[in-house]
């Protein structure tokens, strides 16, 4: 049984001027536990919508969402924000660290919605992890002494320190030049690894879409499976991605809906 | 538990971070809580020396006047009234009772002999009235036995003796048939700037030395008792049938009177709560303002911390709850600079008489000025509070 599994999900808004705006459109997907999956696409795309309903930070309009074969559209918003803390750990591209705290204080934060022993020794656990990420002498430092690298690893910790079943990436590397965003990715992969949680990546760089072993595109609101060759070598252009879609997808996607 | 633990960690993190917003804030709470709680403090304390004054013109609560004197012509000796006084002070237990009556005594003093008016009293006249020597003590139960009268007199006699002070164990003339040199044992302070010479005298010095002047009424004291309020009533007519029965031909009288007096109650009280109210309002309005900008400044942190599992409900209680530790901290300091500011109030320059019974600073009140304090927290954070749990986590998070 898959970890999580999107059947059919759709999200809609509606405009000021009354008019509906899809941004999903029946997207289905299914990640396993341990798996490494990156979604690729063009900004507006609806990208970050997708990754906010598998963090059950949003919900969908229509369509199934399964995780651990639970139903989510049947949970409450307490149980919801009860999963999201348990289940999921996230890695925003603007880091999205606390100010005011320092690196242990930050880590450490997300804890605070934890229960038991890991709630007591929150600090512990924290500090850890911070030196798991190879911060361990940076403890009391604020966010703003830290470099873009540094403040990166810091929330790759923070959304680790729960022990996550899904980390949640959107574009991680968004922030950070080409060699930094490199190590930071190595990182991730590497903890995720470590931890036998999913890793979901939102990202534009091919280079970090390819550490992945399964991929998507995003397009107008419609996920595809894509394959993605070696970093920098590129099979096609869709619009301006340079993907390699499978021609049953690539004859699915051109069908009418 | 670790929910409530975590909310309250949460929000002292937070004050501690944005400590100086905070303490901005705080700063009309702290003050609004000193306010309410220095008046209500401030009141008792009034109130305190209302009544101390009240009693020491009218007796403590209750104070009974007993009264007696001949109906006809004839009189019994003042002997007679003096034993039954005694058997009824002895008979109901009464713990502090004193006879008492005015007169006048000569004195000799150093520009001449001149009449001066006498309290004559018994020594727990002391405790009842509430006499505060200035100098000197006053009469205890050992000067009954002396071999000479002592006397309390008040500064405007030591004054007309040449006396500064009792260093010297001062002595004075108390002139009569068959004078005899008393000994000043203290000094009262004088009542009013022009007060004329004065002095007590104990009952049984003026029995045994003292020539009243005829003038000055009757020569049968009246017996007052310091007795408890809840007894005044059943006393009052027991003492009279008693006294009217052992003492023939005698008209009897028992008046209730002293203490009763409460500088709080009715209109005061209100005025006094109003006020405090109107400050502690104040105070709170500036906090919500300021916990409402500050809470419009976090948004994007309310959003983060949906992000790691933060429920509605905790983000609602975690608001509130930084609202009601900060104002019980501005509480807590409120209330100590009350303490600090009530226990350093010159009474004595602003009220003209010094406290016997300083009260001690009123827990009541340090406990209204907290849960003032609290409530205004609590008030305070509800909208801030509100308006945290109405933000939509990912408009939040992209703040």
């Amino acid at each position: 049984m898959a970890l999580l599994e999107l059947t059919d999900v759709t999200r809609s808004v509606r405009l000021p001027d009354d008019r509906l705006l899809s941004i999903l459109r029946g997207v289905t997907l299914s990640v396993d536990a341990g798996e490494h999956v990156a979604i690729i696409g063009r900004s507006g795309t609806g990208k970050s919508t997708l990754l906010n309903i598998l963090g059950l930070l949003d919900s969908p309009t229509s369509g199934e969402y399964v995780l651990d074969g639970t139903p989510i559209g049947r949970l409450s918003g307490r149980t919801r924000a009860r999963r999201r803390g348990d289940d999921f750990g996230f890695v925003f591209q603007q880091f999205n660290l606390l100010t005011g705290r320092t690196a242990l204080e930050n880590v450490a934060a997300p804890l605070m919605y934890a229960r038991g022993r890991s709630f007591w020794r929150r600090f512990t656990l924290a500090a850890q992890m911070l030196d798991r990420v190879g911060l361990g002498d940076r403890l009391d430092t604020m966010p703003d002494k830290l470099s873009g690298g540094e403040q990166q690893r810091v929330a790759i910790a923070r959304a680790l320190v729960r022990r996550p079943r899904v980390i949640l990436a959107d574009e991680p590397t968004g922030a950070l030049d080409v060699e930094t965003g490199g190590e930071v990715m190595s990182l991730l992969d590497e903890i995720a690894s470590e931890s036998g949680a999913a890793l979901i990546a939102i990202t534009h760089d091919l280079a970090v879409a390819a550490r992945a072993q399964r991929h998507y595109r995003l397009a107008d609101g419609v996920l595809l499976p894509i394959v993605l060759n070696a970093p920098g070598q590129v099979t096609e252009w869709i619009g301006d991605l340079p993907v390699s879609t499978p021609a049953a997808d690539r004859h699915a996607e051109q069908a009418p809906a | 538990m670790t929910g409530i633990v975590g909310a309250v960690v949460e929000a002292w993190d937070e004050l501690r971070i944005h400590r100086l917003r905070v303490l901005l804030a705080l700063i009309g709470v702290a003050v609004a809580v000193c306010a309410i709680t220095g008046i209500t403090a401030a009141a008792q304390m009034m109130n305190q020396v209302v009544k101390e004054q009240t009693e020491r013109s009218g007796g403590r609560e209750t104070t009974l006047s007993v009264q007696a004197y001949p109906r006809g012509p004839t009189a019994l000796a003042t002997a007679n009234y003096d034993a039954e006084f005694a058997r009824v002070v002895d008979r109901y237990g009464v713990e502090y009772a004193s006879r008492e009556m005015y007169n006048q005594f000569t004195f000799r003093f150093p520009m001449g002999a001149l009449p001066v008016q006498a309290q004559v009293i018994d020594v727990d006249y002391g405790v009842m009235r509430r006499v505060a020597p200035v100098m000197g003590t006053w009469f205890d139960e050992a000067d009954a036995d002396r071999f000479a009268p002592a006397l309390v007199v008040n500064e405007t006699f030591l004054t007309q003796l040449g006396v500064s002070d009792l260093s010297g164990h001062p002595t004075v003339m108390l002139g009569g048939t068959t004078p005899v040199r008393a000994t000043i044992i203290g000094v009262v302070a004088n009542q009013w700037p022009e007060e004329q010479a004065s002095t007590f005298l104990l009952y049984d010095h003026f029995t045994r030395w003292a020539s009243p002047d005829p003038m000055y009424g009757s020569s049968i004291p009246t017996l007052s008792l310091w007795v408890p309020p809840e007894m005044a009533d059943e006393l009052t007519e027991l003492i009279r049938r008693d006294l009217t029965a052992a003492l023939p031909g005698t008209q009897a009288d028992v008046y209730q009177q002293g203490g009763g007096f409460n500088a709080l109650e009715g209109g005061a009280r209100w005025v006094i709560t109003g006020i405090g109210g109107v400050a502690l309002l104040l105070g709170g309005l500036g906090l919500v303002n300021i916990a409402l900008v500050t809470v419009r400044y976090r948004i994007r942190e309310i959003g983060i911390r949906r992000s790691f599992g933060a429920t509605s409900g905790r983000v609602f209680f975690g608001v509130l709850m930084e609202s009601v530790v900060a104002t019980v901290l501005a509480g807590v300091v409120g209330v100590m600079a009350a303490v600090v500011i009530i226990k350093n109030i010159p009474i004595e320059q602003i009220f003209g008489v010094a406290l016997q019974d300083t009260p001690p600073f009123p827990l009541s009140a340090a406990l209204v000025g907290m849960a003032c304090a609290t409530a205004v927290g609590a008030l305070a954070g509800l909208i801030p509070a509100i308006v945290a749990v109405r933000v939509k986590v990912i408009d939040a998070i992209r703040y």
